[in-house]
């Protein structure tokens, strides 16, 4: 039986292995994993205000025949995968409106789509790493170009947030009074679902196809546990998300776990222990608080 | 003469006219659901919009939110024609159960009413804060201000919607079978709810219901959709076991007390 202390790497190994952290190619992983867990964090949130948590997963799994039909064209895989997502996306909100329709049609088109991308990587057999990397995620890949993208991506997407975000905020739990108001619901979603396929696109180059619920959606779904107010909301999900990039990569410098492994094990904890956290303090707070005033929420 | 009044000259009505119908008709899906209403709703009354279901009550409002146009007549309401967005009529939509409200505050679905529509941050200010606290006591929602949406009865639920509809002031207040889903003392108590803000705003209120019984004591008006056309009485006309039982194809018996009267349907 092995002791505790030999799993554990000694203390100045572990000192040796975090000066990794500052090699190129690890600060363009730490960059890249700060720069989708804020995006990830914000769209999250109105993700599960939505109700289109399945639907990320399933944009992701359309991700994957375009990212390996664009190996196979010798393209970068991201322009596959932002392509393949966005449109997969806007196929959605297309014919997907009707709740009833929605659950059938979204795995319709994911089925289809992972065939597809079967199809794709058997032509190219060749590049069976490539297809692991979509599937599970490899953030210590992430190049130059890649970061660019991913930056430019985040500052779109936080930026439409900002704009958009009360009027998206009530189109999505009040469609009808909203339409009524004279908001561009149509619009809103559209430009929601761009936004959310983005983020998709390239948290998928973090955690992969498979994995993608676990930092786009848990996090949020964590927050939302802990508080109502929606700035915080976001705030904690982009923090959650954070430490998972930021600690599965710090373990991936001494272990030889990959760091999707870490980042979706951090993120689906946090989420498994918040409700022993939220019980106790609200078992705690309950009956002394309900005749003070709570504090304001941030929204008015 | 004030701005108010002469707008309404130009529309050929006096500002104590809230909704006017000539000659209107509707028609959804190639259908005609109702034609031939012809009336005038006056400012600052309670009107119910009752009839069996599949009647067009829904239509109806969905006629003065400017939402359906009519495929015949005129309509004009608050002395200009339907238009979307009308900043002057708060809306209770039926089967208003903001699935995806409940993990936000009660006090945050009304602010929304009001923020809601605007581009652009969070901005804080005092007023907007202290208009939704005011609004939440006219509801007599404030014990719950802070709890989660999803976490108050359906009653209290009721009372946020209807506090989100009044943030923006409106003149018009248009609510959709807002009495669905409540049991009996809900129901009362949310018609007593809306008889107060009517009293107390001034605001026209158009109640759409499928049950007339839990209003009769607080109607000023109403308009009842018989065979495919939109009538407009006082509740001591219509309110005869002979139209009643017209209204809803079953045999109704009418009852006066002396706190009003009610009616019972005997099926
Ligand atoms: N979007 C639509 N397209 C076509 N017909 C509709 C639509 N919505 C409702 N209808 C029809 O219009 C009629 C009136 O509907 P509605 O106004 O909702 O009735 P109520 O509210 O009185 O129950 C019904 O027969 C219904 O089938
Ligand atoms: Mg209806």
């Amino acid at each position: 039986m092995h002791g505790f202390t030999e799993v554990l790497p000694s203390t100045t190994s572990l000192l040796a292995d975090l000066s990794l952290l500052t090699t190129p190619f690890m600060i363009n992983a730490l960059i890249a994993g700060t720069l989708i867990a804020m995006a990830a964090g914000t769209i999250g949130y109105f993700v599960l205000l939505r109700d289109q948590a399945f639907a990320t997963h399933a944009i992701a799994h359309i991700g994957f025949p375009g990212a390996t039909l664009a190996a196979l064209l010798f393209i970068n895989p991201i322009w596959g995968l932002l392509v393949a997502c966005v449109g997969g996306g806007l196929a959605i909100g297309a014919f997907g409106h009707r709740k009833g329709d929605r659950e059938v049609v979204t795995g319709t088109i994911l089925a289809f789509a992972s065939g597809l991308g079967i199809l794709f990587a058997s032509i190219g057999s060749r590049q069976s790493g490539m297809v692991t990397n979509i599937l599970f995620g490899n953030i210590l890949a992430v190049s130059q170009d890649q970061l660019v993208i991913f930056g430019v991506i985040t500052v779109i997407v936080l930026i439409a947030m900002v704009i958009t975000g009360r009027q998206l905020m009530f189109c999505s739990i009040d469609p009808e009074v909203a339409a009524a108001k004279g908001i561009p619901v149509r619009a809103l979603s559209t430009i929601f679902l761009i936004c959310m396929s983005l983020v998709i696109a390239i948290s998928v180059t973090v955690v992969g196809v498979l994995l993608i619920f676990a930092l786009l959606v848990t996090p949020a779904a964590t927050a939302i546990k802990i508080t109502a107010r929606p700035a915080a909301v976001v705030a904690i999900a982009t923090s959650i998300s954070v430490v998972s990039v930021w600690a599965g990569l710090i373990v991936s410098t001494y272990q030889p776990w990959p760091p999707s492994f870490i980042i979706v094990t951090i993120a689906c904890t946090i989420w498994a222990v918040t409700p022993l956290y939220t019980r106790y303090r609200d078992k705690r707070t309950t009956p002394a608080a309900l005749p003070t005033p709570a504090p304001s929420p941030d929204l008015v | 003469m004030t701005a108010a009044s002469s707008e309404n000259n130009v529309s050929g009505l006096s500002a104590d006219i809230a909704l006017s119908m000539k000659n209107v008709a509707v028609e959804r899906g190639g259908r005609t659901i109702w034609s031939g209403a012809d009336f005038d709703v006056p400012t600052g009354s309670f009107t119910a919009i009752i009839g069996p279901n599949g009647a067009g009550k829904s239509t109806t409002a969905g006629l003065v939110l400017g939402q359906i146009p009519p495929s015949n007549g005129t309509i004009t309401v608050l002395g200009a024609p339907p238009a979307r967005g009308n900043e002057r009529i708060g809306l209770v939509p039926q089967n208003h159960t903001l699935d995806q409200a409940g993990s936000i505050v009660c006090r945050d679905v009304v602010g929304l009413g009001l923020i809601g529509t605007k581009w652009g941050a969070s901005i804080r200010t005092r007023s907007i804060a202290a208009d939704v606290d005011k609004v939440l006591a006219e509801v007599d929602a404030t014990r719950f201000a802070y709890k989660r949406f999803g976490e108050v009865s359906g009653g209290q639920q009721q009372r946020v919607t209807i506090a989100q509809a009044l943030i923006i002031n409106p003149d018009m207040l248009v609510l959709d079978e807002p009495l669905a889903g409540l049991d009996l003392q809900g129901q009362v108590e949310i018609v007593e709810l809306v008889h107060r803000i009517n009293r107390e705003r001034g605001v026209t209120v158009l109640f759409v219901t499928h049950d007339l019984n839990p209003l009769l004591a607080h109607i000023d008006s109403l308009i009842y959709i018989l065979d495919g056309r939109p009538f407009f009485g006082k509740p001591d006309d219509v309110v005869n076991a002979g139209l009643l039982t017209r209204l809803y194809s079953t045999p109704v018996q009418v009852l006066r007390t002396d706190e009003g009267c009610i009616f019972t349907r005997t099926e």
